[in-house]
């Protein structure tokens, strides 16, 4: 006999894949759109990038001689990895079927993975562009990566626990009014847009060898190769919305067992919730100028210190 | 007492160490100056608050007094000092931010540990104020050792006194009178030094205290 327990969490488990899968271009469209608008420009429609996508893949795949197998399959990783991490994280619903492993930690492993990959490939090919790329965006992740992880040491201080549902629940009960969970909020805003390559520590849109850092690592890729890369991406981007909307402002998420109509409610509330998300990166995007790559550093290490100094309140108020 | 009390007092007094960090992130001298309005603030907050749990009227006086000198009128006349110095685009270089920071990490550490270990018989708020109060004074004399700007050290100094309020509006019975002169003499503190601040100008062409530390070594 089959639990019914488990075939809910198995459709809710697909549905949340094919959620973030579809929506992640709609989200892109919709920064390109809004800043384009902000500027008096008419902008791209909303659905661009899924045609942007369909015209990628129908072209042919050109690779360079010097490139080995490496760089054949590295967009195929990346993005694997990053649709998993993007699957995990509770977009609409906390009953997903993985529940258990949705790990804050097996998040940052996996994005960690793909940018590995991502940074390989960069330099596969041997080109002077990709090494650049991947050397900046190296430098970019060895201060990102611990200021997430410090991120994470104060949300599983205050909700008792790494586990996405579990520190959802936990928000939704209500933990007060905390310090900490405010610095843990602006430090991950900070390490997203530094790990999207969002200004100002990157610009998407510019193919501008001084400024480029993931844009030059993956200059060499073409046909379906890119429209992989160019899809990750996205869900990076949605992957990092999702987390901040999940851990900070839990509302409206169905929680496990709930019956259909509540679930349709959670995935119109997360429509509205990636709509504000957008539209906030967007106004941010426009009213602030790219930094040089060099004053990056600080403005990740503020992140790094605001996660530390958010673990350090935690402990005093958790021994007092 | 009450959580939600609690949390509030945590939230604000957890607030003004995070923005004695963000002073000594600051290296334009203006930026500095927005930024040290805006921790007189948080303290005027933080003092209303114990204020009104304390039930202690005389602590809303401190807590105006923290906001008419130390937001508005500080800061104004010293945007006013370093426009007629002629400083207010300059950007301190001497520092390396992220090693300054890590220090003022460590600080923050260090009297949270200390602050925790000694008090364990005082009451909750206490302690936690007294743990921050500690960090912020620290804090405020590390700004002071790693600038070379007279203007920013004079900064720390201000700032290094706000900490010095908020631990005594967390132990309860500080008497006013102390508190007046306390915030009399930073003002007199403050005016001496501005007085200081033109007359090393005029001496040396600059505020950059190096130069006191070069006239010495030629002597010596």
């Amino acid at each position: 006999m089959i639990d019914m327990s488990l075939i809910d969490g198995l459709s809710i488990q697909i549905s949340q894949m094919l959620l973030v899968l579809v929506s992640a271009p709609l989200l892109t469209g919709l920064v390109r759109r809004v800043k384009a608008r902000l500027l008096r420009r008419q902008g791209p429609p909303l659905l661009q990038p899924y045609r942007d996508l369909i015209r990628l893949v129908r072209k042919e795949a050109v690779i360079a001689e010097s490139a080995s197998w490496l760089f054949r399959i590295v967009p195929y990783i990346v993005f694997a990895a990053t649709w998993v991490a993007a699957a995990l994280v509770p977009t609409f619903a906390t009953g997903l079927l993985f529940s258990w492993s949705a790990d804050l930690i097996v998040i940052i492993a996996l994005l960690g993975s793909a940018r590995f990959f991502l940074a390989l490939a960069g330099m596969d090919v041997g080109t002077s562009f990709g090494g650049i790329g991947s050397s900046r965006e190296a430098m970019i992740a060895t201060l990102a990566e611990p200021a997430l992880i410090m991120i994470v040491f104060t949300i599983a201080l205050v909700a008792g626990s790494t586990q996405l549902s579990t520190v959802a629940n936990a928000m939704l009960a209500g933990v007060g009014l905390r310090v900490s969970l405010g610095m843990a909020l602006i430090a991950l805003i900070i390490v997203a847009i530094a790990e999207n390559g969002r200004i100002p520590v990157d610009n998407p849109a510019t193919h501008l060898e001084l400024t480029m850092v993931h844009e030059a690592m993956v200059l060499e890729y073409s046909g379906r190769h890119l429209a992989l890369i160019e899809l990750a991406s996205s869900i990076k981007l949605l992957l990092y919305a999702s987390l901040i909307a999940c851990i900070f402002v839990p509302w409206g998420l169905a929680p496990a067992g709930a019956p259909l109509h509540v679930h349709l409610i959670g995935v119109a509330v997360y429509a509205a919730k990636l709509g504000v998300a957008g539209i906030l990166l967007a106004l941010f995007e426009t009213m602030i100028a790219k930094m040089r790559v060099f004053r990056v550093p600080d403005l990740l290490g503020a992140a790094l210190m605001l996660g530390f100094l958010g673990t350090l309140l935690r402990f005093v108020s958790r021994s007092l | 007492m009450d959580k939600f009390a609690f949390d509030i007092a945590h939230f604000l007094a957890g607030s003004l160490v995070l923005v004695s960090l963000m002073l000594l992130y600051q290296d334009r001298l203006s930026a500095l100056l927005n930024v040290f309005a805006f921790q007189a603030v948080v303290l005027a907050l933080s003092v209303s608050w114990q204020a009104y749990v304390q039930g202690a009227p005389h602590l809303y006086l401190t807590a105006a007094i923290a906001l008419i000198v130390k937001a508005i009128v500080i800061p104004v006349a010293l945007h006013r000092m370093i426009r007629r110095l002629g400083i207010h685009r300059e950007v301190e270089t001497a520092l390396n931010v992220g090693t300054t920071m890590l220090a003022g990490l460590a600080l923050v550490a260090l009297s949270i540990v200390v602050v925790l270990r000694v008090t364990a018989d005082a009451g909750t708020l206490a302690r936690e104020d007294l743990a921050f109060a500690l960090s912020v004074v620290l804090l405020g004399l590390l700004m002071m050792v790693t600038r070379r700007n007279a203007v920013s050290q004079v900064v720390g100094f201000m700032s290094l006194e706000n900490g010095l309020i908020l631990a005594a509006t967390g132990a309860k019975g500080m008497p006013f009178v102390v508190e007046i002169s306390v915030a009399f003499s930073v003002l007199v503190a403050f005016i001496v030094i501005g007085i200081f601040l033109f007359r090393i100008r005029e001496r040396f062409d600059t505020v950059d205290l190096q130069a006191l530390d070069d006239l010495r070594e030629r002597r010596g």
